[in-house]
């Protein structure tokens, strides 16, 4: 238990060291997700977009 | 050469290839640098445990910058030669940069506290920094103002142009004026300044932090050239 | 092809003339730039007691002296001149002497009334074994000298 503690009190500086990281590692997961989110998104969007067209160029056939 | 990658259809082949990658590097790479840095390399002898944030502010610092390079040599090659995908990619690294440069300047602030006495102060570097996040910030905000975007385009690219003047005074900041900021410790003549046992984690970390941008690059560039197509198609589908 | 070269030529002089306007300005707000003044410059140039400036340099060994009330004494050096400091507060982890500091206040008759005090640390990184390990085998001096020539702990802008 008293190695955890001294772990995470970093010599007194935890409470500078751990925000750091966990911040840094907030942001970044949070603009991984996003752009993730983004591309899935508009991938989705063109396969919507893409049988519409063909649906609409089939009934101009008939 | 340019012109095989700037086809969008075969880049975006190879960017499927190399996406995982990239994800496992990042993930290996961050995992080795975490472990060296948080467990294994030791305190300073003047800044304590303290020194641990380096880990994270420094590689922020390094990636803040050269995503911006990145992005003006993009914009740069965007507006000379008209390669669709060099637009894309200064497009899609403009958001991952700027929250390099907030990180940077985030972990900083921890850092400087403990360290100096203040989170922050007005010396050339601290501001220069400051700036960089607001040229990112600016360059999404204009590229994004236009209903065309091929204008919005233009305009974006020529200030991510006139903003890379501030690069080299970041870089430089400490050595032309005194500031509160130390010099640097690992890029300069002389070598680095650094011992082993705190330079190694340091450049797992920066490593890490290059993969990762590439990666999340990757995947924004493919959802920007999906978002070009979607935009084709729904002219189309209103013109014809 | 030719439309691509005069581009290309806009482009590059465009970058040339603002990296030369932006240097230019640079170098005519050099004076505000700066982040804090040499004890040289402070001791030579003649400042009025009512203006706040900063004032960088080492703290000189031996020179820290605690008074109670939290005040503390201390000079500022550069090698070539020192400042008497005097100052009520908290001192920042990294202050200790030897180190680089800047200190924020006014200069009154020959002492300067800091209001706040920064540490300053170096580039140099290192475990405290290895410290240790220079110290002994003499390089620590060497190295130290090398860091004095430099400027970058003494507070001048090297010209």
């Amino acid at each position: 238990m008293d190695v955890i503690k001294e772990f995470l009190d970093m010599g007194g500086y935890g409470g500078y060291i751990w925000p750091s990281y966990i911040v840094t590692a907030v942001v970044l997961i949070v603009m991984l997700v996003a752009s993730q989110r983004l591309l899935k998104g508009n991938e989705a969007t063109i396969k919507a977009l893409e049988p519409a067209k063909k649906e609409e160029t089939g009934e101009e056939k008939t | 050469m340019l012109h095989r990658f700037a086809n969008p259809t075969r880049f975006l082949r190879i960017a499927t290839l190399v996406q995982p990658w990239m994800a496992w590097s990042t993930i290996l790479l961050a995992g080795a640098g975490l472990y060296l840095g948080l467990l294994s390399s030791p305190a300073d002898y003047q800044q304590g445990e303290s020194v641990r944030i380096m880990y994270v502010h420094v590689p922020a610092a390094w990636m803040a910058m050269f995503c911006y390079t990145g992005m003006a040599v993009s914009a740069g090659v965007g507006l000379i030669w008209k390669h669709p995908l060099a637009d894309i990619a200064a497009k899609a690294t403009a958001p991952v940069g700027a929250c390099f440069t907030f990180l940077a300047l985030f972990t900083g602030a921890l850092w400087g506290k403990p360290m100096w006495g203040t989170w922050w102060v007005w010396d050339a570097r601290l501001t220069s920094m400051l700036v960089l996040l607001f040229l990112y910030l600016g360059y999404i905000a204009l590229a994004n103002a236009f209903d065309d975007p091929s204008r919005g385009t233009r305009a974006s690219s020529i200030l991510v142009l006139v903003g890379f003047v501030n690069v080299p005074i970041i870089k430089f900041s400490v050595d032309w004026w005194n500031t509160l900021h130390q010099p640097a410790s690992v890029i300069k003549m002389d070598g680095p300044s650094i011992d082993a046992s705190m330079l190694w984690p340091l450049l797992l970390m920066a490593v890490a932090f290059n993969t990762y941008y590439l990666w999340v690059l990757l995947i924004r560039i493919r959802a920007e050239i999906v978002a070009n197509k979607i935009r084709i198609l729904r002219l189309k589908q209103v013109h014809g | 092809m030719k439309r691509k070269h005069k581009r290309l030529t806009f482009v590059g002089l465009a970058l040339l003339l603002i990296a030369a306007a932006v240097g230019l300005i640079l170098s005519a707000f050099e004076e505000s730039i700066v982040f804090f003044h040499s004890p040289t410059d402070i001791v030579e140039k003649q400042v009025s007691p009512d203006r706040r400036l900063r004032l960088g340099g080492l703290v000189e060994e031996g020179s820290v002296e605690k008074k109670g009330d939290a005040v503390v004494n201390f000079r500022v050096t550069d090698m070539a001149n020192a400042v008497n400091v005097t100052y009520r507060g908290i001192l920042p982890d990294l202050f200790r002497e030897g180190q680089g500091v800047v200190a924020e206040g006014t200069y009154v008759a020959g002492v300067f009334k800091a209001d706040e005090v920064l540490a300053k640390h170096d580039e140099n990184y290192m475990p405290p074994e290895v410290a240790d390990a220079l110290k002994k085998s003499g390089k620590w001096d060497e190295m130290s000298e090398e860091m004095k020539k430099q400027g970058h702990v003494s507070g001048e802008t090297p010209k």
